[in-house]
């Protein structure tokens, strides 16, 4: 249903242009809203060189997973091309095991908290027989790990997690062969636990390290290996704790802000006044003149080195600079979050060639003349940031013209295509590695810091660190896109919807398709300029087109006096959906006895592989400080998911649990207040995140299905929040709110 | 301006170098490689910065170092003993309360906090006393539930 063919093009990697193009002009290459989900390099000739990895990695076994068509398993992305440009042969991971019986899995993938280094162990231990705790994750890091567009998309489990058990049971047949062979016996009586091969008729036992010893073996695989069952899993399906959690609950761990080398600089980075501001001038006396700092200029580029942090950016704030603002009479910059709906819809992007973006079935005009009733909307979605409690970090070191960066991002490949191009250096002469980072959303698909730290250590001559304060991560990385959906629809008083026309401005494709039956539809996603940098985010746009949709019909039931879970199943027929409506009413009470200022609000949805359904109560009491103002509280959220076979039951859960809080903030009170080109509300203080005190009870119902292959989870539970707990408040007060934040400033009783 | 030149962080004394005025995040971190506390917002806001000042719960990142020197500092680092993990740390991987973690370490050390001054709290008393700690991955639910664990646990040492 996340049908691809709505989704633009473009496969350019981001660019520190991107910002320029956001603010400054009119786009002449146009700016995905989704290129960052999308983007790919230009394709990836890796030379397998097998005495190489063993040179590396030591002797045994070592099994290569090699793809047909890397982007048929990589991204979604490449149903977009039919035609396709065929992709050369590529590797989605390796596998080695060493002399010592270790196992070491490679993986480009990253681990941003969502724990797909414990999900991807299981994968590998379930296939490989061995325990989790056995293997070792290699992710992320450019130089020992295969090339991977990024850990975005959900991606990870319907695809890496899948190659990543055709390896291991690559690795598993191989070493099951290998004794067969020594014992002369025939492989199938074999039996393996905890990397031990038995022979149960002569008790013959050979461990892995053992049968691997003084060997150099290496298979490149077909991903075509018969698969354990999901019915027959033991380790995959059961709640592995995260892997590593001791070093996370001693401070042991080291992120990418923690990173450390020897005579190591810190870093910081003059910022213009506005978006797109050019340098008129600058007085940097004061700061040379400090001991042990220096200023490197380079165009608009003023950075500071220092021995510490703190007098780094004590040398950064005697710096006199003038900037030149980049408004003008038709500048985006003049555009603030209160005008900022009234632009997008009259600064649409022609769409060459971008026939494809319009979904049609049947006739609305039709559909609207069969209506009792028709319905129209606007609803809005407003800018708001990911807000990852990490900034952007990076450390930085060159070797002569050879760089090497260690930063928290989604795309360390993509980093090093920024690097490359940044410092006019091949590819190869990049590493980027990636230690498992203080989270990112969606929000760090980028290399900012790591292009700003590498530029300020090549002037140094020494490793630099720059890690972004607060302030800069919520001005300078990235927005989930501002939008306007407009809604139009015919329903028959039996309640039967019968025409059904969406329109999105900006705020993007993914989700755009109703699931509802309804036989005339007209569904369009329009680009336009927009007024600041903006990409991808947990869920992206399908939260917006969830909102708008679900909302609408809601809207729609009440319309025709029928309750909205019982309108939603008669216009819908797809079972896994249905599935998890009637979960989640069926847990909350759908239906039962209400109290005074008490509201329950349903809604759901499909997106990424995931079903989702999503009930909510919220109480409505009097403000303290207000009295004509009511204060929303959620007060309990239960949600119903449905991602095919349960890869790991309580870290699916936790990924539920927390979409659902993180949501809270954009569906409630979350919003980016700007003007001329500034960010008004960089701050903590200032940008309200959900706190302890809005957390509701949060209770999930896990539908698992074994016979459907796993998909990912990590965005697809966010999507019902704020619709639900929109129509949670219009049962409550009758009142209707059809703009994201909905309550930022309590709700007007009036 | 005064220079501070030593610190007493988890029962050691360590010789530092700095103006008063530094914040002591910057110290425990930059010159101590005290990594565990983390720079979250640097107005005192998220309390990633979360050390314990004679057993009072702090923001390092708006704490001048003057401030701290000549007091007790507990760092994540300090919190377990001989080896053995604090019964909230044991909690929050019995709870899983953690994605990212990086907010882990300033909510363990408030958690510890709370518990020293209320053994017993009820959730609302754990809502309240942790209100200015932010978890963007949205665990606040199993962090609680940590707490809660945590204060039933008879290892809870009295240190």
């Amino acid at each position: 249903m996340s049908d691809n063919r709505l989704l633009p093009t473009s496969l350019e990697p981001v660019s520190e242009k991107t910002r320029e193009l956001a603010l400054e002009k009119v786009p002449e290459t146009v700016i995905e809203i989704e290129r960052y989900e999308l983007s790919a390099p230009s394709a990836y000739h890796f030379a397998l060189d097998r005495r190489e990895f063993f040179r590396i990695l030591g002797a045994g076994v070592l099994i290569f997973g090699v793809l047909k068509n890397a982007a048929a398993f990589q991204e979604s992305g490449a149903a977009r091309r039919p035609s396709a440009e065929s992709m050369p042969k590529a590797i989605a991971a390796w596998l080695h095991i060493g002399e010592n019986g270790l196992v070491t899995v490679y993986t480009g993938k990253v681990e941003v908290g969502q724990n797909i280094r414990t999900s991807l162990s299981q994968a590998v231990a379930e296939e490989l027989h061995v325990s989790p705790i056995q293997i070792k994750m290699v992710m992320g890091d450019t130089k020992l790990t295969p090339f991977d567009m990024g850990t975005f998309g959900s991606r990870t489990t319907p695809t890496m997690n899948l190659q990543l058990r055709k390896v291991a049971a690559a690795a598993h047949d191989l070493l099951i062969g290998l004794a067969a062979k020594n014992w002369q016996v025939d492989p199938k009586g074999l039996t393996v636990a905890d990397g031990k091969i038995t022979e149960p008729q002569s008790n013959r036992a050979v461990t892995y390290a053992e049968l691997v010893k003084g060997r150099e073996l290496s298979e490149a695989i077909p991903a075509e290996d018969p698969l354990t069952p999901a019915r027959q899993w033991t380790i995959d399906g059961q709640s592995v704790p995260k892997i590593e959690g001791r070093d996370f609950v001693t401070g042991a761990h080291r992120y990418p802000c923690d990173q450390k080398l020897p005579g190591m600089l810190h870093g910081k980075v003059l910022r213009p006044s506005s978006f797109g501001a050019q340098l008129a001038s600058a007085d940097t006396g004061e700061a040379e003149k400090i001991p042990g700092v220096t200023v490197v200029r380079d165009d608009n580029f003023i950075g500071i080195t220092a021995p510490s942090a703190e007098l780094a950016s004590r040398a950064l704030a005697t710096i006199r600079a003038e900037w030149k603002s980049a408004s003008g009479p038709t500048s985006p910059s003049n555009v603030s979050n209160k005008d900022v709906f009234d632009y997008l819809k009259k600064n649409p992007i022609e769409e060459k060639g971008r026939e494809g973006s319009r979904h049609q079935v049947g006739s609305v005009e039709q559909g609207f003349a069969a209506a009792d009733q028709r319905l129209k909307q606007t609803y809005t979605v407003a800018y708001i940031a990911h807000c990852p409690l990490e900034p952007r970090a990076a450390l930085a070191q060159w070797s002569g013209d050879s760089l090497t960066a260690w930063t928290g991002t989604q795309r360390p490949f993509g980093v090093r295509t920024e690097l490359a191009e940044a410092f006019r250096i091949p590819e190869d002469h990049v590493r980027v590695l990636m230690p498992d980072m203080g989270s990112g959303y969606g929000g760090k698909h980028t290399g900012e810091a790591a292009v700003e730290a590498a530029r300020l250590a090549r002037a140094a001559k020494q490793p630099v660190k720059l890690v972004w304060t607060r302030e800069e991560e919520f001005t300078w990385a990235y927005f989930r896109p501002a939008g306007v959906i407009e809604v139009s629809s015919g329903v028959r008083s039996d309640g039967t919807i019968s025409a059904w026309e969406f329109h999105n401005y900006n705020s993007g494709p993914s989700g755009i398709r109703t699931y509802y039956d309804i036989p005339n539809q007209s569904i369009e996603f329009h680009q336009t300029r927009y007024p600041l940098r903006q990409g991808s985010y947990r869920g992206l746009a399908a939260t917006a087109n969830h909102f708008a949709r679900e909302s609408h019909m809601d809207e729609l039931a009440h319309s025709v006096k029928m309750d909205p879970l019982e309108f939603r199943l008669k216009n819908l027929k797809d079972e896994r959906l249905r599935a998890v409506f009637e979960a989640a009413a069926k847990k909350i009470g759908w239906g039962g006895a209400k109290t005074l200022n008490h509201g329950f609000g349903i809604a759901g949805g499909f997106e990424k592989g995931g079903n989702v359904a999503t009930c909510v109560e919220v109480t409505t009491g009097r403000a303290k400080a207000d009295q004509a103002r009511s204060e929303v509280k959620v007060i309990r959220v239960v949600t119903a998911f449905e991602c095919g076979a349960i890869v790991n039951p309580d870290h699916l859960r936790t990924q539920i649990e927390g979409a659902n809080i993180m949501g809270l903030g954009g569906a409630l009170f979350e919003a980016i207040d700007f003007a001329d080109g500034r960010i008004l509300n960089a701050k903590f203080s200032k940008y309200r995140v959900p706190r302890f005190s809005d957390t509701p009870l949060v209770e999930t119902v896990l539908l698992d299905r074994k016979d459907i292959p796993s998909a990912g989870a990590g965005e697809t539970p966010i999507v019902g929040l704020a619709p639900a707990i929109g129509n949670a408040i219009f049962d409550a007060t009758g009142v209707r709110l059809r703009s994201l934040p909905m309550v930022p400033d309590g709700l007007n009783r009036a | 301006m005064t220079r501070i030149s030593k610190l007493q962080v988890n029962g050691k004394f360590y010789p530092i170098d700095a103006e008063s005025e530094t914040s002591l995040l910057s110290i425990l971190r930059d010159q101590l490689d005290l990594t565990g506390c983390k720079y979250g917002c640097g107005e005192g806001q998220c309390g990633a910065c979360t050390v314990l000042i004679d057993g009072n719960p702090r923001r390092s990142c708006i704490t001048p170092v003057g401030a701290a020197a000549p007091k007790q500092i507990t760092t994540i680092e300090g919190l377990a003993a001989d080896g053995r993990l604090h019964p909230l740390q044991e909690a929050f991987l019995e709870e899983g309360a953690m994605q990212c973690a990086y907010c882990t370490s300033g909510m363990i050390m408030s958690g510890v906090a709370l518990l020293r001054s209320k053994p017993s709290p009820s959730d609302s008393e754990i809502v309240q006393f942790m209100q200015g700690n932010i978890c963007r991955c949205g665990v606040y639910p199993r962090i609680v539930a940590a707490i809660q664990r945590a204060a039933k646990s008879s290892k809870e040492p009295r240190r």
